[in-house]
């Protein structure tokens, strides 16, 4: 068992990047997330691993750095939130493009605009339906506990290494801030660099003699070409789609009815299933962990157990599509948010399943 | 059957007496006829050939006219979004720190969208050099008005000629640059003339030189014609860039060793 400690999220995705054997971070200060940089900073992680930590001059700086460092392939991650978030979509789409690994995280506040400093779901469309220009998806993953925020660091460069694919893990504002115990994982090597050009054959780590010169890009100006590109992503995605789905159900065995929620909301339909339940409403949750690729086939096979579904989302209505486009018209399936930073309360989520699904 | 123009047989070893280097890809450029772009390449592949620096550079190609230099460049390439070829390469060199690193760019590229990540790159001391071609447009968008055309100077957006008063004035990013205590060299040349392009190597070879000893950025500016945008022959913009172009950007050293040169004696007589 690894070590325990008492650590806000955003610390947690620090320590799990100098743990995981990432070799760079790039950040721009934006709260709610600015603990990542600072816990980094303060850690001096260039003693213990090697890993290069630096501030930059803006999200469009570090995201283009991360993009600089992962044609090298260099394991690398950043963070930043909601509108950090917005000015890197140029980059994601880029490395989308140019299939480039690494880790980015969203420690999402409310919107839009300037919007607010507290926790928000709101960013939902943006991470999973591309965000930036172009067609493409990243592997999005939803923490719902400090531990997550920890281990999905791992999981993370995992699925971008295996994929050649940036990967978001989108937190929120609650999620980043809040204590609670983690157990960190054994601190893993990082890579020399024999090593990584040994594993990432693709990567520019400079032309030697015997193999052709690597150019890392998205162009091609030929629009033949371009499909082929096109295409190729899309198998990917669909790959993605049928080996990487992570979901979380709870009380759905005996359920008449179900919660669908991700991320922080997930942890407040648990106690309104516990109020639900002591009132003798047979209630269960599911949480997709991996809101891209999403789990469709399991909450399809749940939408033939239950008689309706509500969807809670800190939000105005976003997840809710593609639990539908998943589960189809057969039964009632209804929103329930919250927005611009107000955190839901167990109670009213409760009230929300009796009115909208039950009594509705 | 006519006899062939080139006779074969004077194409022998010992007849060599200069040839394409093999850090250029075999393969026709995609520039137009008279533009500078394809001297800078050949100057900066053959003074990384000359330091034996293929498996040990990895570049960093712009937005712009030369978005495909890594299709002519026979080494590892990266190529950047419009403007953020700094950023990529600060990471690249803090992450391989003994690579060479360059990155090579227009002026709408490095000097306008790009304004940010090439100062602060300079500003933060990176270990890289910048090769920055200037020829005072957008080539490759069809001779937009860039920020570095000269006043009253006409393109495709600024059809009567760049009126400073609305348009605002064209940027100094080099002399701005070189005041920035991370910048180790700053120069500006030219490849119009053999005499230039010779100087062009020389002070590419410095760069790499300095890179080589962790000082800070090496700035190398080319100013450098674009007679397809400019609207002209290539023996016309020449003509032209050296009257107008030369004097609002003079060549020769601006930086060296870390300290400014004295005004009087960076304007090259023209």
């Amino acid at each position: 068992m690894g070590e325990l400690r008492l650590m806000k999220g955003n610390e947690a995705v620090a320590e799990a990047a100098i743990r995981a054997g990432c070799d760079g971070y790039f950040g721009y200060p934006i709260t709610p997330q600015s603990e990542v940089m600072e816990y980094l900073m303060a850690e001096k992680p260039y003693e213990r691993t090697g890993m290069v930590v630096l501030q930059a001059e803006s999200e469009t700086a570090s995201i283009n750095m991360l993009y600089g460092a992962a044609g090298t392939g260099k394991m690398v991650l950043t963070s930043s939130s909601s509108p950090g978030i917005s000015l890197m979509q140029e980059g994601l789409s880029y490395m989308a493009g140019a299939e480039l690994p690494a880790v980015i995280v969203n420690v999402v506040r409310g919107g839009p605009g300037l919007g607010t400093i507290q926790p928000s779901q709101a960013d939902y469309f943006q991470a999973v339906k591309g965000g930036g220009h172009g067609d493409y998806k990243m592997i999005v993953l939803a923490p719902a506990s400090v531990q997550e925020m920890c281990d999905h660091v791992k999981t993370g460069f995992d699925l971008a290494f295996k994929y050649r694919t940036p990967v978001m893990i989108l937190s929120d504002g609650a999620i980043g801030q809040m204590m609670e115990k983690v157990v960190l994982f054994d601190p893993i090597p990082r890579r020399t660099d024999e090593e990584l050009i040994k594993q990432n054959p693709w990567a520019a780590t400079g032309k030697p003699k015997d193999r052709e010169h690597i150019i890392i890009t998205s162009l091609d100006l030929d629009p033949a070409g371009q499909e082929r590109v096109n295409l190729k992503l899309q198998a990917k995605y669909r790959t993605m789609e049928e080996n990487e789905v992570l979901y979380e159900t709870l009380n759905c065995e005996d359920a008449e009815y179900a919660f669908v929620a991700f991320g922080l909301s997930a942890r407040i339909c648990q106690k309104s299933m516990d109020l639900a339940r002591a009132r003798g409403i047979k209630v269960g949750l599911f949480r997709p962990i991996t809101l891209f690729p999403f789990p469709v086939k399991q909450l399809n096979d749940l939408g033939k157990k239950v008689k309706g579904m509500l969807v809670v989302e800190m939000n105005a209505g976003q997840m809710i599509e593609d639990v539908k486009l998943s589960v189809g018209c057969s039964i009632k399936i209804e929103h329930f948010g919250r927005f611009g930073g107000i955190i839901p309360t167990p109670d009213e989520v409760v009230k929300a399943l009796e009115t909208q699904i039950i009594g509705g | 059957m006519e006899e062939p123009f080139v006779k074969t047989e004077i194409r022998k070893d010992e007849n060599i007496v200069y040839k394409r280097t093999n850090l250029l890809v075999d393969r026709p450029l995609s520039y137009c006829p008279g533009c500078g772009h394809g001297v800078v390449h050949r100057m900066l592949m053959e003074t990384l050939e000359e330091m034996d620096a293929q498996q040990n550079t990895i570049g960093v190609g712009p937005v712009g006219c030369s978005v495909l230099a890594y299709d002519f460049m026979n080494i590892d390439m990266l190529g950047a979004a419009h403007g953020r070829a700094p950023a990529l390469a600060t990471a690249i060199k803090r992450l391989w720190p003994n690579k060479f690193v360059f990155t090579y760019q227009g002026d709408g590229d490095l000097a306008a969208i790009g304004t940010a990540e090439t100062i602060h790159a300079c500003n933060r001391g990176e270990n890289f050099t910048i090769i920055f071609i200037n020829n005072g447009i957008y080539g490759m968008t069809g001779g937009q008005m860039a920020p570095t055309t000269l006043p009253g100077m006409r393109s495709s957006t600024s059809p009567y000629g760049r009126d400073v008063a609305t348009m605002g004035n064209p940027l100094k990013i080099t002399e701005l640059i070189a005041t920035l205590p991370g910048v180790h060299y700053v120069t500006r040349q030219a490849v119009h003339t053999p005499n230039h392009v010779r100087k062009t190597k020389k002070a590419l070879r410095k760069a790499f030189e300095i890179q080589k000893e962790n000082k800070g950025i090496t700035f190398i500016e080319v100013v450098s014609n674009c007679n397809s945008g400019w609207k002209m022959t290539p023996v016309q913009s020449n003509k032209w860039m050296e009257e107008n172009m030369f004097p609002f950007y003079p060549l020769g050293d601006i930086k060296v060793d870390g300290k400014l040169i004295e005004k009087k004696e960076t304007a090259e007589k023209v």
